[in-house]
């Protein structure tokens, strides 16, 4: 190997003392594997900011990446798997879809508005950077309780900031959930997921190669915003973070769309080799990612970069985050092609740099060397953790404990749980995300699953995000089986076939061994589902150190999955349609009530063990429920989850978002699973179940086709008249509800916390 | 508009004509992101002198949404689109009553039909003065109006529009603009196809079919 030449300070920069180290969040152990790097040599401060944003959590899986390597990532519809900008699955006829998932934890608490919509831009670049056309944006936000202020403007920014960014590039918002718990007061999570269609031989990867091609930054100057940004995402949320405010980004969703159109036009026309959004670490990651994976170097000249100021420093240009902008490589004779179609699009473009032979990640600046580094070291050789793991006393205490008092009237608890925020509709949020644009959205928001049309083709896509982190609390293993089973649940429901997952792990601390222990054990749950289903996981993203001065988040391995609807017009929606349909509970229910919502939300208890999730039983439900949709046996299919059956029952009775009328019910109990208590039965959580609603002419046939998947379909009753009574009985016990009086409280429960600053939110 | 018979061709906002084009749709969106008024910058579009001699020449031009917002914005419609009355983007379907059918793209409606089709914006409030509100009922200048229908629980007038406007013409009523937006719900695949039939109307109108 040739001899590394040594970079010189840049002028004015401080001299790297070891408090300057510490500084960076780089502990002896990194500072030790850097000195051996550079030939025992100090780096300079540019190294030490590039070091220091690729070591950190965010960039460099250093506590999770021995367990990330576990997660099935093969199948036969897998064409991308992990590893790149997006994962990315094969569909009918040559199309294919690009999906990832993402958090903005960390800037959404200091800075909700800007915070969530910047995690949307992301999102929306890590998609079209493989090819894709962006169609579809799901989110997962988490919140503390609604009665504290600071949790409501939270909520109002971050809902808005979500909304806006999407709305103005002008793609759907087709699916999403929100949860309140007091684990995310002062540590909010904002996860985004886009979702793009391309052609399948139009993928391209972010793998830089040809030695003498060129690296060309398009889209927004480069600013002093966002600097550090990923190790901000990498450290505790303290009293002090209000002081990273300056650091969250600041989106421009208009240049976004340019970059959008731009980009696609570079790409299918065959103008590049390679693209990168420049994310988390910037120039820094975009350039050093793509030269590692194209196992070649790179020399970056910072003062040919597009700044917003003058005087910027290499270190804050290669640790910039400013938004929306990509890092291209292009082979010298087709750079005016690049910078035609980028002035085209009015935007900026510039050669900053080129791909080298000699492995080393340079940069220059006004013709100094201010930075050479190994470049496969650089992105690879970050020191690997194996932190402790051990399960808290307090959390196996917890498991074992049970609610200190009885229940309420049954006609009371349901309609408390229909109140409960986290169960409540999310009218109020989604009405504020287009959801219609493009003209392809078949079901939006309010259903089980998002259903989306292919362009023009016959099938469809169906896509939601999950997770029950309170399932994840009480068991880490089977919470993280669950949050896939359900996932699943929710997609087979609308007729289509699961197919693959995108995460966002959002953990605490991992240097606690409470913490590990959660992170590790909810990964090989979420592992042995994913092998169950065949829905290999294609990619995703890390969020640790989600932990704000009053403790660590519920653990909160949210799932994005896509479907497959082979034929657009058998989707199933998830309401009742039509009054004297049959209405079937598909699956067995055994009334496990262990960390079931009701004990949450009912009875103040976040206790128990969650229901253990039978991986068969979970499997063969969705077979059926794919099968039952293609001969359209099912007028409606609504997974059983949060409250189970009564809460279930209560959804499709009051109907979609924007429904002109309810429907009453009448449901038997009697003849069903006669050792289950009321309670077991009406808000119990067991897995592998749907409430399924059917012309009655078809009941027979999909008892067989039940019996064909060992699925038993109990037929429970009838959908009543428009406006009717919901009734359930059992032995002598007769519950009733009035359908419309549930749908205004379900209706009303987030605007009426929202819209009245003073109300606690409690009756 | 190409499943409506029509052959669509996407004209640059920098260009100096319509390339023969018979009608003209400017369509939703956010042009320059809707950072100032929504429509405010598009309006002064080096195309936008072609649109307004092709209106004034009586041809057919339709706005939807960000569309509407710029020719309001361009005169080229009497009012102005403001911020919704709750100052939150509202997306939703809107129930709306076909308020005039003798339009460049109402014709295949029946007087007084209420459809549903889905709405989605952040701008929408019409506002005009009293002459223009008057003007528009007199002469019947009001195409789209919001509608209550029995049984929802959400404001059957989403924005807080003046006299429930959702559309308008010109007193010529060549030129037609909307909040709505019809394309969004034209595929059966969709569960309808009732705003197909705008455009059905638009290339019947553009055929010679009368109104």
């Amino acid at each position: 190997m040739t001899t590394i030449p040594v970079p010189e300070a840049f002028p004015g920069e401080r001299p790297v003392t070891d408090e300057v180290v510490a500084e960076h969040k780089i502990n002896a152990t990194e500072h030790e594997a850097i000195l051996r790097l550079l030939g025992g040599r100090t780096p300079t401060l540019t190294e030490l900011g590039i070091f220091s944003a690729l070591w950190s959590e965010h960039c460099s899986y250093k506590h999770t990446k021995p367990i990330l390597r576990q997660f099935p990532t093969q199948g036969a519809q897998v064409l991308q798997g992990p590893g790149e900008n997006a994962g990315v699955l094969r569909l009918p006829d040559g199309w294919a879809v690009a999906f990832k998932i993402e958090s903005h934890n960390h800037p959404s608490a200091v800075e909700p508005y800007q915070g969530a919509a910047t995690g949307v831009g992301g999102i929306l670049r890590d998609v079209f950077t493989m090819g894709a056309r962006p169609v579809a944006l799901l989110n997962s936000l988490r919140l503390g309780p609604l009665d504290e202020p600071r949790n409501r403007y939270l909520f109002a920014g971050i809902v808005k900031g979500v909304g806006d960014y999407g709305n103005c590039v002008g793609v759907p918002t087709l699916g999403g959930e929100v949860v309140f718990a007091p684990g995310y007061s002062g540590n909010p999570l904002v996860n985004a997921m886009a979702v793009g269609i391309l052609r399948a031989d139009e993928l391209i990867t972010a793998r830089a190669h040809g030695v003498g091609n060129l690296l060309i930054s398009v889209g927004a100057r480069t600013g002093r915003d966002g600097i550090h940004g990923a190790s901000f995402a990498s450290e505790d949320l303290t009293a002090a973070s209000e002081a990273r405010r300056p650091q969250v980004q600041v989106g421009d969703p208009f240049t976004e769309k340019l970059l959008l159109e731009a980009s696609l036009e570079l790409i299918r026309g065959d103008h590049i080799v390679a693209i990168q959004d420049m994310g988390a670490a910037g120039l820094t990651s975009s350039s050093a990612e793509m030269a590692a994976r194209g196992g070649v170097g790179v020399e970056l000249d910072t003062s040919a970069v597009p700044t917003r100021e003058p005087g910027m420093t290499p270190y804050e240009i290669m640790l910039s985050e400013s938004q929306e902008r990509m890092l291209v490589v292009v082979e010298p004779h087709k750079v005016d092609d690049v910078v035609a179609i980028c002035t085209k699009w009015e935007l900026q473009s510039a050669v900053v740099g080129r791909i080298t032979d000699d492995g080393l990640f340079r940069v220059v600046h006004d013709g100094r060397l201010v930075a050479a580094i190994p470049g496969q070291e650089l992105v690879d050789g970050c020191p690997v953790y194996h932190p402790e793991a051990a399960e808290s006393a307090a959390a196996v205490a917890r498991r074992a404990a049970v609610p200190e008092r009885n229940g309420p009237d049954p006609v009371d608890a349901l309609k408390r749980l229909l109140d409960a925020p986290t169960i409540a509709s999310k009218r109020w949020v989604f009405e504020q995300f287009d959801t219609t644009v493009r003209g392809r959205s078949v079901i939006t928001p309010g259903g089980d699953a998002g259903v989306l049309r292919v362009e023009d083709t016959g099938f469809a896509l169906a896509m939601t995000v999950d997770c029950n982190a309170r399932h994840v609390l009480l068991d880490p293993y089977e919470g993280g089986k669950g949050v896939v089973a359900e996932a699943a649940r929710n997609i087979a429901c609308t007729g289509a076939r699961p197919l693959g997952i995108t995460d966002c792990l959002n953990f605490g601390n991992p240097e606690r061994p409470e913490i590990f222990f959660q992170f590790r054990e909810a990964c090989r749950g979420i592992s042995d589902a994913c092998r169950a289903f065949d829905t290999p996981v294609t990619g995703g993203n890390v969020s640790l150190y989600n932990q704000s001065p009053s403790g660590a988040i519920d653990p909160t391995p949210t799932v994005g999955m896509i479907g497959l609807l082979e034929d657009v017009t058998t989707a199933v929606p998830s309401h009742f349609r039509d009054t004297g349909d049959a209405i079937l509970l598909i699956g067995h229910t055994r009334g496990h009530l262990g960390g079931s919502a009701y004990w949450a939300e009912v009875l103040d208890t976040i206790a128990g063990s969650p229901p253990p999730i039978d991986l068969d039983l979970e499997r063969a439900l969705q077979q059926f429920l794919v099968a039952a949709a293609g001969r359209r046996l099912m007028k409606s299919a609504h997974d059983l989850s949060d409250g189970g059956l009564a809460v279930a029952l209560a959804e499709c009775c009051i109907g979609g978002p924007w429904a002109t009328r309810t429907f009453g019910a009448t449901v038997d109990l009697n003849a069903h699973a006669d050792t289950v208590s009321d309670e077991g039965w009406l808000f119990g959580e067991d897995g592998a179940r749907a409430l399924v609603s059917a012309d009655p002419a078809d009941v027979m046939a999909l008892q067989q086709l039940g019996a064909q998947y060992g699925i038993p379909c109990h037929y429970l009753g009838l959908v009543g008249e428009p406006g009717g009574d919901i009734e359930v009985t059992r032995e002598q016990r007769r519950w009733a509800w009035s359908s419309t009086e549930l749908r205004r409280i379900y209706q009303e429960a987030l605007p009426r916390r929202m819209n009245n600053p003073n109300g606690s939110g409690k009756d | 508009m190409e499943r409506a018979g029509g052959e669509a061709v996407l004209l640059d906002y920098r260009s100096g004509s319509l390339d023969g084009a018979d009608a003209v749709i400017l369509p939703g969106g956010f042009s320059y992101g809707d950072y100032l008024r929504s429509g405010a910058i598009a309006r002064f579009s080096p195309v936008m002198a072609a649109i307004r001699e092709h209106a004034a020449a009586g041809g057919a031009v339709l706005g939807i949404c960000n569309g509407f917002q710029i020719l309001c914005e361009a005169h080229l419609l009497p009012g102005a689109l403001m911020h919704n009355a709750g100052q939150r983007f509202a997306s939703r379907p809107v129930d709306l009553r076909i308020e005039r059918t003798y339009t460049i793209c109402t014709s295949e409606f029946e007087p007084g039909e209420v459809i549903r089709i889905p709405q989605a914006h952040g701008e929408g409030r019409y506002e005009a003065t009293p002459e223009v509100l008057e003007m528009l009922e007199r002469d019947n200048l009001i195409v789209l109006r919001y509608v209550a229908v029995p049984g929802s629980d959400v404001p059957h007038n989403p924005n807080g529009s003046t006299a429930d406007i959702a559309g308008i013409c010109n007193p010529e009523g060549n030129v037609v603009g909307f909040m709505p937006h019809p394309e969004r719900l034209a595929d059966k695949a969709l569960g309808s196809d009732v705003g197909m039939r705008f455009f059905t109307g638009l290339i019947k109108r553009l055929s010679g079919v009368p109104a």
